[in-house]
């Protein structure tokens, strides 16, 4: 069963389909806040079914572009479509979105049952019905032992399904999940990544997801907009955004990555030719072609970088020698700080297969980085 | 040693609120007690039995024969007591409603205030303090006048021709006891409100509430506690009243603060008067332990 979901998820991609439609549209939209511009002259598409992260450093706007989702604030221009409908001027209560608060927002006055039924009670849903919908819920969050406590007499998980289970219950168009795991320590937030995605499988929602941490958005995510300062930098799959950058920002914001600058010096068949300004020949895989004489950075994350005893057979190009300066172990991998001869240190990471190695590189060792052609990514700024 | 020291030192804190008690309530409440008890008499003190330590224990018991509840029952046979309890606890209770009427909307706007502009506010509410209690409520006698300043302002205006008889009447009391102790109301409910986390009014207003159902649904009953504490603030003074009425109300208005005075003074009557005011303290206190009580169960029900 979850198997057959799984491959439901691989194949889900509206967004390179022309003729899909856009189930909410940004369009241009700029809100300020007197002189500060929190949000941008932004645009953005999110499909239908589609778990869609923003992800950004705190202060980058991506919280209040899921208010203004969510009609707590309203654009300052442009406007935001969703199903079909311009939600200018609706207030939060007549959007059929509903928002999982960072704080969860729990009423502490009424018990789980009584939070998960405020917003049925609220449409005047006859009362069977709504006992049978928070029954649904509870289960569904696994919280049936719990639905006469009150809010403060759950731990944190629990109250994050509490809150979670509300903002399902009258089963919204669109979920919005501002840092919905941010309280919650890290196992716990691991399972409960997991859970979300399950969850969003089962019900057929759209997710939009806000959150500051980039694993938590590369695990759940279908797609991630970066974002910085109010504007975004690129919206891609998890891998396309890990794999291939469109910029020094998004390289440098995911994961861990090594930057090399230099100048392009000339074109070989479908590679670029490039000299760092230490001097190391790069050879890459681009499909742009800048002339020569351009400048260019190359991003190459740790995991594609090699370490040899001897010199590899392409010498010198996609090379460097260098001295093991840092060996950080971290069980299933170890990431190791290579110096350069010109200062730089690079960082390489390779995964501990095997439980024992005979003669392990050591400090001080003198030692060769190597990499493949298709190892990284030529950024032109 | 340092050990036993800090132990004691916890002991000793804990011993001063109760010490406090003892002292300033539960002392002068028997005294008050034993006094409603007594007769009047023409002597100082102008009541018996007066005990004397010089006729030892036998003395003592012998006199404390002559106690009796003699005045309680009194105070049953004159209408005039009843009368007064229960007119006491009317005016009260609609002061109280006024008071909660006018200060929750101040409190509701002072929490929804920017916060730079809190402490400035709170300072507003406190201010009135700041001038004696007895000088304000004369200021009134100047205000609610035939000739004072409302209806001169009134007239001028043009909208009476005739001043309103406010001054000596229940409308004044009214308005005394509101601006007396509206802050007692005011900050509480303020307390209660400021600390409410905003994100639960857009939490109801995502699920479907508009501001006003949000309002009822979630603010109002987070204040609850608020409203309860400054509901007692002004209640339990208010009955008990004697300043206000005395200045403020007319001849015919009857309270209970009054009657007490008169008895004390005009009659001289302390075992009369001691008797009054135990019973006044019996009508406040014991709905007030019987309502703490239902809470307090109903609180370890929720859990």
């Amino acid at each position: 069963m979850m198997k057959s979901l799984g491959s439901i998820r691989r194949s889900f991609a509206p967004w390179a389909d022309p003729a899909s439609k856009p189930f909410i549209s940004v369009k241009n939209v700029t809100k300020k806040f007197g002189d500060f511009t929190a949000v941008d002259d932004l645009s953005l598409n999110i499909y239908t079914r589609e778990f869609f992260a923003l992800l950004g450093a705190s202060g980058c706007g991506k919280s209040t572009l899921l208010r203004m989702l969510a009609g707590f604030e309203q654009p300052t221009s442009g406007e935001i479509i969703l199903d079909g409908q311009n939600l200018a001027g609706i207030p939060p209560y007549r959007r059929p979105v509903n928002m999982m608060f960072q704080s969860y927002a729990l009423f502490p006055h009424m018990t789980v049952e009584n939070n998960i039924a405020f917003g049925l009670k609220q449409d005047g849903m006859p009362k069977p019905e709504i006992a049978e919908r928070v029954a649904q819920m509870l289960k569904l969050v696994k919280l049936e032992k719990f639905a006469q406590r009150r809010p403060h007499q759950l731990s944190g998980g629990q109250r994050q399904r509490v809150a979670l289970a509300r903002s399902i219950a009258k089963r919204p168009k669109v979920l919005l999940l501002d840092e919905p795991l941010g309280a919650l320590d890290k196992k716990l937030r691991e399972e409960t990544q997991f859970e979300l995605m399950d969850l969003q499988q089962e019900l057929g929602l759209t997710f939009v997801i806000v959150t500051h941490d980039q694993e938590e958005a590369m695990t759940m995510a279908d797609r991630i907009a970066v974002m910085s300062h109010g504007k975004v930098v690129q919206v891609a799959t998890p891998a396309e955004i890990y794999e291939a950058p469109n910029s020094r920002f998004v390289a440098d914001f995911i994961g861990d990555v090594n930057l090399f600058d230099g100048t392009v010096i000339g074109v070989e068949g479908g590679s670029l030719r490039i000299e760092t300004t230490s001097g190391i020949q790069l050879r890459m895989a681009s499909p742009e072609k800048p002339a020569s004489g351009a400048k260019a950075a190359v991003a190459i994350r740790p995991e594609k970088i090699r370490i040899s005893r001897q010199p590899p057979d392409h010498a010198p190009v996609n090379t460097a020698e260098g001295e093991i300066w840092d060996i950080g172990y971290l069980g299933d991998m170890t990431v190791f700080h290579v110096r350069l001869k010109d200062g730089k240190v690079v960082k390489a990471s390779s995964l501990n297969a095997v439980r024992a190695v005979e003669d392990p590189l050591g400090y001080d060792q003198q030692i060769w980085i190597s990499f493949g052609e298709d190892a990284g990514v030529v950024l032109k700024d | 040693m340092a050990k036993l020291a800090s132990a004691l030192v916890s002991r000793l804190v804990i011993i001063v609120p109760y010490a406090w008690l003892l002292f300033f309530f539960l002392i002068p409440f028997f005294i008050v007690f034993r006094i409603s008890l007594s007769q009047t008499a023409v002597a100082m003190p102008p009541y018996t039995p007066v005990f004397d330590l010089a006729g030892g224990l036998a003395g003592i018991l012998e006199k404390a024969r002559e106690f009796s509840v003699d005045n309680y029952v009194w105070l049953t046979d004159d209408a005039l007591y009843f009368n007064a309890y229960v007119s006491s606890l009317v005016i009260a209770a609609i002061s109280t409603l006024l008071t909660l009427l006018i200060g929750f909307p101040i409190a509701y706007g002072m929490a929804k205030a920017p916060r730079s502009i809190r402490p400035t506010l709170l300072m507003l509410v406190i201010l009135p303090f700041w001038t004696s209690f007895l000088i304000r409520v004369y200021a009134w006698i100047a205000i609610l006048k035939p000739e004072g300043l409302l209806n001169q302002f009134l007239t001028t205006i043009g909208i009476i021709d005739q001043p309103l008889i406010i001054l000596n009447t229940n409308s004044a009391i009214y308005i005394g006891i509101v601006y007396s102790y509206l802050p007692f109301m005011v900050l509480p409910i303020y307390s209660a409100l400021e600390k409410m986390d905003n994100s639960l009014i857009e939490a109801a207003q995502d699920l479907g509430c508009t501001p006003t159902s949000a309002f009822w649904r979630v603010t109002f009953p987070l204040s609850l506690p608020g409203v309860v504490a400054g509901c007692l603030l002004v209640f339990i003074p208010a009955v008990g009243e004697f300043v206000i009425p005395d200045l403020l109300g007319g001849s015919e208005t009857l309270m209970i603060g009054k009657t007490l005075w008169s008895e004390f003074n005009a009659n001289r009557d302390w075992p009369v008067s001691s008797a009054v005011a135990i019973i006044l303290l019996m009508i406040l206190v014991i709905p007030i332990v019987y309502f703490q009580n239902v809470q307090a169960k109903a609180d370890s029900e929720g859990k």
